[in-house]
């Protein structure tokens, strides 16, 4: 069919966001030939959006923070669900990780002695959080990108060609990831300037794509994050990990509609902003859960003490982590003590003079300032709950970061499932992604070095498929677009706003066991539309095609979701059930794995129960007794088992 | 709530050619620019071409010319306008056109790497960096940049004699070699590279006549002319036209 | 497909053929020519006062008050000013204004200061008229070259003009004589100069050069606390250099004028005391 323009690498990585451009940067120091695709242009990624800061337990601010402290904080978070060994080596090296980037020319704020400055945030026992202001995801991105560069300038100094060693192909999308028998051979991608496809021929590939939150309506996601990473490795085969885990910010803008669901950082409260309701009332006071309670300061007083003297209080309850926090604003707004606009308040403005937030919180300031002609110096932020993040994603091992079951695919940030658990914390986002984009990057030029004699070879066939499957939508199935047939071809834009209203209102914050039945009905009824939708133009940077594409990986994650959420009979984390309430020990050690129904990753109308998704449970290996041993036992009762209890 | 219908003329074409296109388009409270742009593509023309992202002012992608003033779509408000008002947008005019609002940015990215990286000082292992925050603020205000690229596009040195893209780095990237100036832990210097002068020498500083319009259109409010390219020339003088600044270098080097 | 398709100019600038084929040289709907014509305006207006007052060499003394266009007054055909800026260095062979030789100083400053440069590139030159308006030149090549290079001597009319400030300093202490040359006297016109001076300075002093002069040329703010403190006082004056080019450039023409009302005798200096 048609002819593909072909190149050769040692690493792919897909996605140029925190973790993926770390993974490239570790890979080339590694000596493989790296390439790096991703959807926007080189810089833009999601990834500038995070605000708060990096965890790591640097002790710069409080002595006494050391990596145990916080793994446990981290375990804690993520109800004991999460893959401890990744938390345990996240935890380790983040410092390392953070310290690296100075090298690299980050400015983080500082401390006092000169060090880099650590701020508090929610569930982290200890001030931890490197930061730069408000905006510390772009820092982190920009010193990434600029080393990118700089290996870029050394390459040119001794090849000639900046791109010899590492290239960024960017606007490119990847669609497929290309296989040789069970191992990877490469990806498949489309340049969407000017929607020429292209494959990279590769033994490794480094999926960092991010996350899936553009299946849901009230998101801080931005349209990158329709899930292809996922959806891509579910298509080469690897399975994912408790998708129904999936982490709504309790702090989103709520009003003017087109902003909702914009981040508000959690900076806002850990610098000391408070929540109250309708009445005035710090309601966070009555939303601390037992698993919590000696941690919490009962009375304001105490809380509003902790600021300043942190040894001897205990911290106020609205720093609890972010799914108490969200579920709490959320039954606030339920009783009728919202704000106007479906909300609740956020107030700084009470709390600190005008001169120091507009420092400390500029971007929050402008935000507000531009957008909602609110001025958080003199009055309350509206915020409501906005769908943020998702701890489920690719199993990997957690040492190499490499996906379980297709040799030659790895994983990291959050693409990756199993680091965080049921709920992630704030600040250990970029801390994922940089110890284990790291680890990925490492690892897939290892392999790949490895294969350098035997590399694995790409399919005509899998490319002409791919190919075809990526231009139906300019001849979606059934008549032609446009064509008057009883059966006119689908407006991918409304898929998509049926999609997000179905995931948001079915499969949100709180579930339900017959909405998400009905979820997965609708869903069955939207793929099947799917398949028709149509586009008008030609392939030269055509968004209807690309959300036309996108609406594919969308639906198999949404499913995924779905399934997953259903399965879970408790509450935990970010998987919230109104019909099973609370958190349930005997589902502690289980992991939910989603995979596709059909092994050879075709997607061919299926019965629109079964769905595409097969889910299975797993075990979770035993927490190690030297980590476990870093908790009370009175703690430990109270997540596991008996049985794990006395292994 | 109020809403109405509003009157676009949106810029659509390629680099063969092109024009601007009317469009009527229903409006509601709150809404910014590209909230009308988004709704156009999913009601009117499918394939318009718009480049964005966070639509939250974070990112820098949705750079447009807004009534002819560059601007990022997603921070305009339609409240700024009056609903009799015709609403134009084009492309950022500095650059080559993709298609419709999209433009090949690339110029960017080779001036980027026109400018030297971060010189790391010898000896100051990773976790050993000391700085003080007075001495990081000035680089820390420059790298709120989000790389929207709205001051490349103004600035007429670029915008209005494209013959000088070769010679000058544009804004953006002599603030980026300001703020590397600045770094209190760039080992530049020491390694050989003097990025005073090459600012002058290479990156096309003297090209700058400081007219300003880099800090009227950036969405970070970065005072680019008065706290990076004003110091840089002044930095160049120092290097270049200043006697008295060479001579005592020169003495201190010696004695040293 | 679109309406109205235009073919490409490819007339250079905007209308270079890769660029967005529209042929407007810009879209603004605003008042853009608004500020660079009410700027060339405030300009030419002082330019042809200013001109009109330095080559009249008359009514500039009126004591105790020199105009600041004539201070110091260098020739030996400047008026008698006792005790005042006289100092006659060059001599009876200069035989135009006096005020001509010491203008060139804050002449030059003005000149080459990076706001009036920002003022008279956009209100004279049109390079650029407004943001996103295209210039009418075929060629730019800024400051790079013979004549405008010399922009680069900012620093060199800074240190002239904290001399000739100096002066008009010392100018308005002895506007605290009376005609007699008595201590203890106070006009209008010593209140007058009082602002301007006021104003001279505060235009001098946030300069952008002594901004750098001052600290900014440091790279470690920490290692030199002093300068770090006086760098942010100069910022915060340089935050408002346009304004205080403005304000400045008027009071030295009023305070001229005001000297000009008296020494013509058109006007009486009110006394306070």
């Amino acid at each position: 069919m048609s002819v593909v323009d072909r190149q050769e690498w040692d690493v792919v990585v897909v996605g140029a966001g925190g973790a993926g451009l770390r993974a490239a940067i570790d890979a080339r120091e590694r000596g493989a030939r790296t390439a790096v695709i991703c959807k926007s242009l080189f810089g833009k990624a999601h990834t500038v959006m995070a605000e708060g800061g990096i965890a790591a337990a640097m002790a710069n601010v409080n002595e006494h923070d050391n990596w145990q402290v916080h793994f446990r904080d981290t375990m804690r978070g993520g109800k004991f669900l999460n893959q401890w060994r990744m938390a345990e080596l996240h935890a380790q090296e983040a410092p390392d990780r953070v310290w690296e980037l100075e090298t690299w020319g980050a400015l983080f704020d500082r401390t006092k002695a000169g060090k880099i400055s650590q701020r508090n945030f929610g569930g982290h026992e200890y001030p931890r959080l490197a930061h730069v202001g408000d905006r510390t995801g772009l820092e982190l991105i920009r010193t990434l990108q600029q080393k990118i560069v700089s290996l870029q300038q050394e390459d040119f100094r001794e090849t000639g060609d900046y791109e010899s060693r590492l290239k960024v192909f960017q606007e490119c999308t990847v669609t497929r990831v290309l296989k040789d028998g069970s191992r990877v051979s490469g990806v498949f991608a489309y340049e969407r300037e000017t929607g020429r496809f292209f494959v990279l021929e590769a033994p490794a590939v480094v999926i960092a794509t991010g996350g899936i939150g553009k299946s849901f309506k009230v998101t801080s996601n931005s349209w990158e994050y329709t899930g292809d990473g996922h959806a891509l490795a579910l298509l080469a085969g690897a399975p994912l990990l408790n998708m129904e885990f999936v982490q709504f910010h309790p702090t989103g803008m709520v009003w003017p509609p087109s902003v909702k669901g914009i981040l508000v950082t959690e900076s806002v409260r850990g610098d000391g902003g408070v929540l109250r309701n309708s009445d005035g009332k710090r309601f966070m006071f009555d939303y601390v859960p037992d698993v919590f309670k000696e941690k919490y300061a009962e009375s304001e007083e105490e809380g509003d003490r902790w600021y300043e003297d942190p040894d001897n209080n205990r911290r106020p309850p609205e720093l609890l982590p972010r799914d108490e926090v969200a579920r709490a604003i959320n039954s606030e707004v339920k009783a009728g003590r919202g704000s106007p606009h479906g909300g609740v308040f956020l107030d700084v403005s009470t709390r600190m003079p005008a001169e120091v937030i507009r420092r400390r919180l500029p971007s929050m300031y402008h935000q507000f300032k531009e957008l909602a002609d609110v001025d958080i110096t003199a009055e309350a932020m509206e915020v409501g709950p906005t769908c943020h993040y998702v701890m489920g994603g690719i199993a990997v091992e957690s040492d190499t970061a490499a996906a379980r079951g297709v040799p030659g695919l790895f994983a990291a940030g959050e693409v990756a499932g199993g680091m965080h658990g049921s709920n992630r914390l704030g600040g250990n986002s970029l801390s994922d992604l940089l110890v284990f984009g790291r680890r990925a990057g490492w690892h897939a030029a290892e392999y790949s070095a490895a294969l350098a004699f035997e590399r694995p070879a790409v399919d005509d066939v899998q490319v002409d498929t791919a190919a075809a499957e990526a231009l139906r939508p300019f001849s979606a199935e059934g008549p032609a677009p446009g064509a008057e047939d009883g059966r006119p071809p689908e407006n991918p834009y409304t898929l998509h706003q049926e999609l997000q209203q179905t995931m948001n209102d079915l499969v949100g914050i709180i579930r339900r066991e017959g909405e998400m039945e009905q979820a997965l009905e609708k869903l069955a009824d939207l793929r099947v539309r799917a398949r028709r939708a149509g586009v008008e133009g030609h392939r030269q940077f055509n968004p209807g095609w690309h959300l036309a594409l996108d609406l594919r990986n969308m639906l198999l994650v949404s499913e995924c979701v779905a399934r997953a959420a259903l399965e879970r009979t408790e509450s935990r984390g970010g998987h919230t059930r109104e019909d099973h309430p609370t958190m349930d020990r005997t589902w502690r050690n289980i992991n939910l794995l989603c995979r596709l129904v059909d092994p050879t990753g075709g997607l061919a109308a299926t019965d629109p129960v079964r769905g595409q998704i097969d889910l299975s449970r797993e075990t979770t290996e035993p927490i190690r007794p030297d980590l476990l041993a870093l908790f009370e036992k009175e703690e430990l009762v109270k997540y596991l088992a008996e049985e794990e209890l006395y292994e | 709530m109020s809403s109405y219908e509003a009157r676009f003329k949106v810029w659509r074409g390629d680099v063969k050619g092109g024009g601007l296109e009317d469009f009527k388009v229903e409006v509601n409270e709150g809404e910014v620019v590209l909230d009308i742009i988004h709704r156009l593509q999913s009601t009117q023309a499918p394939d318009l071409a718009v480049r964005w992202n966070c639509k939250a002012g974070k990112c820098g992608s949705c750079s447009a010319e807004i009534n002819g003033r560059p601007r990022l779509m997603c921070m305009t408000r339609m409240s700024v306008f009056t609903p009799e008002e015709t609403i134009t947008v084009t492309p950022l005019r500095a650059f080559p056109v993709v298609r419709d609002l999209v433009t090949d940015v690339g110029f960017n990215y080779t001036k980027a790497r026109e400018v030297p990286a971060f010189v790391p000082p010898e000896g100051v292992g990773p976790g050993e960096y000391r700085m003080m925050q007075e001495d990081v603020d000035r680089s820390q205000e420059f790298r709120k940049c989000i790389e929207c690229f709205l001051c490349q596009d103004t600035c007429h040195v670029v915008r209005d004699h494209e013959e000088n893209k070769a010679a000058f780095a544009g804004p953006r990237f002599l603030m980026r070699v300001a703020e590397l100036d600045m770094h209190p832990l760039d080992a530049a210097a020491e390694s050989g590279l003097d990025r005073k002068k090459t600012a002058q020498d290479e990156h096309g500083l003297g090209y700058c006549n400081i007219t300003k319009c880099c800090t009227e259109v950036c969405p970070e409010g970065i005072k680019i002319t008065d706290n990076a390219l004003i110091p840089l020339k002044e930095r160049a003088v120092d290097r270049k036209y200043d006697p008295l600044v060479w001579l005592g270098s020169k003495i201190r080097r010696r004695s040293s | 497909m679109a309406t109205g398709t235009e073919p490409h100019l490819n007339s250079g600038g905007v209308r270079t053929g890769t660029r967005a084929a529209i042929d407007a040289p810009h879209l603004r709907t605003d008042r853009w020519w608004l500020a660079p014509a009410a700027t060339a305006a405030g300009l030419l207006a002082f330019i042809v006062y200013s001109t009109w007052r330095a080559f009249a060499n008359a009514d500039y003394y009126s004591a105790p008050y020199v105009s600041p266009f004539y201070s110091p007054c260098l020739a030996e055909n400047c008026k008698n000013m006792p005790s005042g800026p006289n100092a006659d260095l060059f001599g009876s062979w200069w035989g135009i204004s006096p005020a001509v030789i010491i203008l060139i100083f804050p002449l030059g400053f003005r000149l080459t200061c990076y706001y009036y440069r920002k003022a008279y590139y956009r209100g004279f030159w049109a390079s650029p008229p407004a943001c996103a308006v295209a210039e009418p030149h075929k060629k730019y090549t800024g400051e790079t070259r013979f004549p405008l290079i010399l922009q680069n001597i900012h620093r060199y009319f800074f240190y002239a003009a904290i001399l000739v400030a100096g002066v008009l300093t010392y100018d308005t202490v002895l506007s605290f004589r009376d005609t007699h040359e008595n201590w203890g006297h106070m006009g209008l016109g010593t209140v007058v100069f009082l602002v301007n001076i006021t104003l001279i300075w505060a235009y001098t002093i946030s300069c952008h050069s002594c901004r750098h002069i001052v600290g900014g040329k440091l790279k470690h703010f920490s290692k030199h606390p002093v300068r770090y403190k006086a760098w942010q006082f100069v910022g915060k004056l340089n935050a408002r250099h346009m304004l205080l080019a403005w304000a400045s450039l008027v009071s030295v023409a009023l305070a001229d004028f005001y000297v000009y009302l008296l020494a013509s005798g058109a006007f009486d200096d009110p006394r306070f005391f």
